[in-house]
């Protein structure tokens, strides 16, 4: 319990006098998961519209291995990064493992198909005749797929709520290919791991409610604009 | 209204779509004349729809060619451009999640029409179907007939060259329905605008076609003016479709001078016709052309047809009844709540039917269904 207690405490202190480790691991949390979501959002909203506005030979096989992927864990995703990026791999030449950008294109990897199935499961749901219907108000294929994401701008959020959940919260594929470097690929996730690992634990439950802090506040933001638009 | 003479505006030929291995439309050929109201009817799974969204280039047919003004449907870019010049009105109103101004002016900014000229006719078109004072309300929260109102003025702000509508008065309440009727058709009429509608209702399709075609199976069975259609049709779904009244099936006994003694069950009727003895025929009787007398105050009439029967269902429709009597062979006439009261019918009660031997439409019972125009019998004739 006093371990707990002193703990808790150490944390109050290093929150409010300001930590800088603590603000760089926090920072550089945010660039690379926020990064890596925003990606994840244009390249899945783009393959799964595509997936779901299209027919073709081998779709459901894709649809499935995007639905697989939406579970894949991390560690897989972080070992197969770590062998495409490794200097004798495939990907060897482009010098960027443990780097923050080896890191976004990891959790790019996780976050890609949730961002995908749910996008793809939503075009479903639009009634096929409101697709025709804005075909025929004279909607050239740009402004169809415009007026489309509109119309299902609240599941989409449930797919960016979901996607960033997955990639903030990650440590085993950040840590694979990021290598939990101090002031370089040190993210909340890893650092946690390490300070417990050090018996550490003020400052392991101080980026503990950091990290809660921040998933809070993404989904309290993103729960206001959803339920503001279905009040609408 | 209709002018043969001009170009279509819209015409098929051997149009034909085909899903999941089954035809669904094959109609040889189907011409829109410019301003007229094209009423296309038929029941459920009929493929209305599917010819509708064939014709609003919606649907690609697995055959067939679409002209527009004469001229084929060629490539993707052309099809963009004709949709520019139409309108389509679903049976759902299908307004998209923002407010009801914003959904009339998308139309006019997708097809590049800005500022106040866009502004302009969103407000005209607003105010013409009395939706004025609802444009900052969000869409989704419209009633249904506010929202049918909406896609109308949606419709009808793009000033297109053709209107399309699916069904679009079939989920309204009955008054909501007729006012809406009323205010569309006042629409149609100023505007000029070249309609196609598909419905499965023959009061719709009576209240606004200049021409109705029936399609059953796929096929369009007749096409024609309402009074072709209803007193001409030459076959004998269709009459049962349409509702043209009531339709026996007999076999003419004998002919004489154009007048045809024709056999239902034991009992003969006269009719005005030159078919031959011995063709079996149905025989179409609107309901309306019947009247009906109490045996006790029976008066001299032209009629040439007088049977006695037992009413054994009574179905009051509004102000009128739906009488059906039992002569040896059921015949529904209709007659006005008044006129029931004044004679006192009853379930049960023997009464007397009488009607014209010329308010009679005979149909050779195995007359050929293929696509025809109405009146032109010897097309049939030919085939049966």
């Amino acid at each position: 319990m006093d371990l707990l207690i002193e703990g808790f405490k150490q944390a109050f202190l290093l929150l409010i006098q300001g930590d800088p480790e603590m603000i760089t691991i926090t920072v550089l949390s945010l660039i690379v998961s926020l990064t890596a979501t925003a990606i994840s959002l244009v390249l899945g909203v783009l393959l799964g519209t595509a997936i779901g506005l299209t027919r073709f030979w081998g779709r459901r096989f894709i649809i499935s291995l995007i639905n697989t992927g939406m579970g894949a864990p991390p560690v897989v995703v972080g070992l197969t990064v770590s062998i495409f990026l490794w200097r004798s791999g495939p990907l060897g030449f482009l010098h960027i493992l443990y780097t923050p950008q080896a890191m976004i294109v990891a959790q790019i990897i996780i976050a890609l198909p949730i961002v995908t199935g749910f996008t793809v499961a939503t075009i479903q749901q639009v009634d096929a005749k409101l697709r025709l219907q804005i075909l025929a108000l004279g909607a050239s294929r740009f402004q169809f797929l415009w007026l489309l994401l509109r119309e299902m701008q609240l599941p989409l959020l449930a797919a960016v709520m979901a996607g960033f959940g997955s990639i903030i919260s990650e440590v085993g594929a950040s840590q694979m290919v990021g290598g939990n470097i101090t002031d370089q690929t040190r993210v909340l996730t890893t650092a946690v791991v390490m300070e417990v690992s050090k018996g550490d634990f003020g400052l392991a439950i101080a980026l503990s409610i950091i990290l809660m802090l921040i998933v809070f506040a993404v989904n309290v933001l993103l729960t206001i604009i959803q339920q503001r638009g279905k009040v609408q | 209204m209709a002018n043969n003479r001009s170009i279509c505006p819209l015409e098929a030929k051997d149009l034909s779509v085909t899903l999941d291995g089954k035809e669904i439309i094959n109609i040889p050929s189907l011409q829109v004349r410019p301003g007229e109201v094209l009423v296309v009817m038929g029941p459920n799974g009929s493929g209305k729809t599917t010819l509708l969204l064939a014709l609003a280039l919606l649907l690609k047919p697995t055959a067939g060619t679409i002209l527009y003004d004469g001229k084929p449907v060629a490539d993707q870019s052309s099809v963009l451009q004709i949709r520019r010049r139409i309108a389509v009105v679903f049976q759902d109103s299908l307004l998209l999640n923002m407010t009801v101004w914003d959904n009339v002016i998308l139309g006019p900014h997708l097809r590049g029409i800005k500022g106040e000229e866009a502004n302009e006719r969103t407000r005209r078109w607003l105010e013409r179907f009395g939706i004025a004072s609802l444009a900052k309300r969000p869409a989704k929260t419209l009633s249904g007939g506010e929202a049918k109102r909406a896609s109308l003025a949606r419709a009808f702000v793009l000033n297109p060259e053709i209107l399309f509508l699916d069904e679009p008065f079939n989920s309204l309440d009955a008054p909501t329905r007729q006012a809406l009727i009323e205010d569309f058709q006042g629409v149609v009429h100023e505007t000029g605008v070249t309609t196609v509608m598909v419905t499965h209702d023959r009061n719709e399709a009576l209240a606004l076609a200049d021409r109705i075609a029936v399609l059953m199976d796929g096929r369009i069975r007749i096409i024609g003016t309402p009074q072709e259609v209803f007193a001409f049709t030459e076959d004998e779904k269709v009459a049962k479709f349409i509702d043209v009244g009531n339709v026996l099936r007999g076999t003419v006994d004998s002919q004489t001078g154009g007048l045809a003694r024709v056999k239902v069950g034991n009992l003969e009727m006269e009719v005005v016709s030159d078919l031959s003895a011995g063709i079996p025929v149905a025989i179409c009787l609107a309901y309306e052309d019947i009247t009906l007398l109490l045996p006790a105050n029976q008066t001299v009439s032209s009629a040439r047809n007088r049977f006695v029967g037992e009413i054994n269902k009574l179905l009051p429709i509004g102000s009128q009844v739906r009488v059906t009597v039992d002569c040896g062979f059921p015949l529904v006439a209709v007659i006005t709540q008044r006129s029931r009261a004044d004679m006192g019918l009853e379930l049960g009660q023997k009464i007397i039917a009488s009607f014209k031997a010329s308010s009679i439409h005979l149909i050779p019972h195995q007359k050929s269904t293929d696509i025809h125009e109405s009146g032109k019998s010897s097309e049939i004739d030919s085939r049966s």
